[in-house]
């Protein structure tokens, strides 16, 4: 039952034992605010201040402020809703096709990647209303009764199905994420000291004891949460993909989309996570529960990831010339030599070569490097959205109304603002929330844990021969 | 949790497969077992104290039954029925452009009416902190089991011992 093969590390190191698993990540939560949070709150309040007068300005003003013109009708809006979209891929990724696989690695970084998810879809939503011009007006993608002799939404439409996967996804992410905090924060309620915080984390920890009964049916609904999410989240992202596949635009007119904009999304989710959790741990001293290991085995997914999407620019190239199409021809060629080169080149080294030197070991297991891949494949990942929409808008089948695009500084400005949105709530979720899911590691920290942290000799000795006690094994579930 | 009333022994353990292995030599011993509270999931616990197994699937199962059918029902009587409009020459009732939504509500009714019934079935909900523990610690490091001395025919005195024999650091009583 509880033996681990030697040949892999522990999970969790320190030799922790339930109570330091509780203290370590309590810490952060119960303690006042420290200088470099409140630096780093400030900082992304002032981004968020600055983006919000861009995009008040934006919406008054109207699109017109977008450096849009009549070819190029898309550009740094959808490039930023699909580059953050896809972002939001890696937190339920990790938490539900993860769970199913019982990769129990995934126990120490779950909590802050769907917590990055979730506001990663805010951020994705944002540019939805955004791109609307008129966001009082987001309500008409609905199916609601109206005064046009109720004409409803066109079922047929990528753009509607999208309304109803994101919203699905935000929904069920949040539940899912929600569910896994409500133990922690029992944890937190009692310990809490203060009134104020006994009363919230009370509140929300709706009354958890902790029941065999509770934690039975609780390991269940996770399960089929599990079940639920993993097909939704590659059809989230599939139907992105849909919103540009379903065209007739040289460029996105192709079948490989979904599996490419899937494997893509949890490519430079799992770079956003790498970031994110890098600078986690060091603040809130969490290296025995985020250790080397697990930014490894996030790296090997970057690795694995990043060769699909290169294989798909590959396949995609292939396909545009044997097809014989000359407008697809086109459209491929001009992305590599037209005036948007540097954009596919960039796209092609970040994604592409970049992701390869992670076969060397002595480099995955470097933090400054995974650090600084991380970002890379991140600026790649956004070129490549980039590359999609622009390069395929901006020459389409007259050259009399070939144009280029040039962002403005509300392009610009509103993209700000979804950075200084991101951090402000992840920053909010850091200090108030626990950013490591202490009931799932303590579950898994036996198995796990350099040292066993039991008293009882009896079953300790049991434990360590690898045989379980005949009369009852939990394990043969 | 409902409301608790009465008294009981609370036997508190340091360890999870130590309290996994009392509850089955409790039970045969002939001691009632309320319930065990404990940090994290315990497998094979629940099974232990003779609960049935949870039917929250069922229950799962029917919300997405009933979220595809309301997506099918909303979008053939929308494009179908009550304005039909052809798209792309496709016919007005076109099922395979249905299946992304249908879907996405499918598994959006199954998420939250299962997650609605886990809540309910829990007596789970904003307000419930208020009721009373046998033992805080229980969140934290230490696996809780309450014994409802009104339910149980042997004296106080024989589940005490046989709590200490299978492993409990602690035994305390706790009258609600």
């Amino acid at each position: 039952m509880h033996v681990t093969s030697p040949v892999r590390e522990p999970l969790i190191q320190g030799g922790k034992t339930y109570a330091d698993v509780t203290e370590d990540i309590c810490r952060h939560v119960e303690g006042a605010p420290t200088k470099e949070w409140k630096i780093a709150f400030g900082l992304s309040l002032i981004v968020l201040a600055y983006g919000s007068v861009c995009l008040a300005w934006t919406w008054w003003e109207g699109l017109g402020v977008w450096g849009l013109n009549k070819t190029v009708g898309w550009a740094w809006d959808i490039t930023n809703f699909v580059w953050w979209v896809g972002i939001g891929h890696a937190g339920t990724l990790i938490s539900a096709i993860l769970l199913l696989f019982r990769q129990k690695w995934r126990t120490s970084i779950n909590r802050a990647a769907e917590a990055m998810t979730i506001f990663a879809v805010i951020c994705a939503a944002s540019f939805i209303l955004m791109h609307m011009g008129r966001p009082w007006m987001a309500y008409w993608a609905l199916p609601l009764p109206n005064a046009f002799g109720s004409l409803w939404v066109n079922f047929n439409s990528p753009l509607v199905w999208d309304v109803f996967a994101i919203s699905t996804y935000f929904s069920v992410s949040l539940v899912f994420w929600y569910i896994g905090l409500i133990p922690d924060l029992a944890t937190i309620r009692d310990r809490a000291t203060s009134k104020i915080s006994k009363l919230m984390y009370g509140t929300f920890a709706m009354g958890w004891d902790g029941s065999a009964k509770t934690w039975a049916r609780y390991e269940y609904i996770s399960l089929i949460l599990a079940g639920l999410s993993t097909p939704l989240v590659l059809s989230v992202h599939t139907i992105v993909s849909m919103d540009f596949a379903t065209s007739v635009i040289p460029g996105w007119h192709t079948t490989i989309f979904p599996p490419y904009f899937v494997a893509g999304a949890i490519f430079s989710g799992f770079a956003m996570v790498q970031n994110l959790m890098l600078i986690t741990r060091v603040v809130y001293k969490l290296e025995d529960y985020i250790t080397l290991e697990h930014i490894e085995t996030m790296n090997k997914v970057i690795t694995l990831t990043g060769s699909v999407v290169g294989v798909a620019y590959i396949t995609e190239f292939f396909i545009a010339w044997y097809s014989g199409v000359e407008y697809e021809y086109y459209a491929f060629f001009n992305r590599m030599t037209g005036p948007y080169w540097w954009a596919y080149w960039a796209m092609m080294t970040c994604n592409v070569i970049s992701p390869q030197l992670f076969w060397s070991r002595k480099l995955r297991r470097s933090i400054t490097f995974t650090f600084f891949i991380s970002v890379v494949v991140n600026i790649g990942m956004w070129f490549e959205r980039f590359v999609i929409i622009v390069t395929s808008l901006h020459r389409d089948y007259i050259p009399s109304s070939w144009a280029m695009f040039s962002p403005t500084r509300y392009d610009i400005g509103d993209y700000i603002f979804s950075f200084g949105l991101f951090f402000t709530l992840f920053l909010l979720f850091s200090k108030y929330l626990p950013v490591v899911n202490m009931a799932e590691v303590k579950a898994v920290i036996r198995s796990t844990s350099a040292n066993l942290p039991t008293k009882i000799a009896g079953v300790a000795k049991v434990r360590q021969r690898g045989t379980a006690e005949p009369a009852f094994d939990k394990d043969k579930e | 949790m409902a409301e608790l009333s009465g008294k009981y022994l609370v036997g508190v353990y340091d360890d999870d497969d130590t309290v996994l292995h009392a509850v089955p030599k409790l039970r045969k011993a002939g001691v009632k077992i309320k319930e065990v509270y404990s940090p994290f999931p315990i497998h094979g616990l629940d099974e232990a104290l003779g609960h049935p197994r949870t039917r929250i699937g069922i229950a799962a199962f029917m919300f997405g039954v009933t979220g595809c059918c309301v997506a099918l029902t909303l979008m053939i009587w929308t494009m179908g029925i009550d304005w039909p409009m052809i798209v792309g020459g496709k016919d007005p009732i076109s099922i395979p452009n249905y299946i992304p939504i249908t879907f996405e509500l499918t598994v959006l009714f199954t998420a939250f009416g299962m997650v609605t019934t886990f809540f309910i079935s829990n007596g789970l909900g904003p307000g419930t902190h208020f009721h009373p523990r046998f033992d805080v610690r229980s969140t934290d490091n230490k696996f809780v089991m309450a014994i409802d001395l009104g339910r149980n025919s042997m004296s106080e005195d024989e589940i005490s011992r046989a709590l200490k024999d299978s492993g409990a650091e602690e035994v305390n009583i706790k009258q609600f």
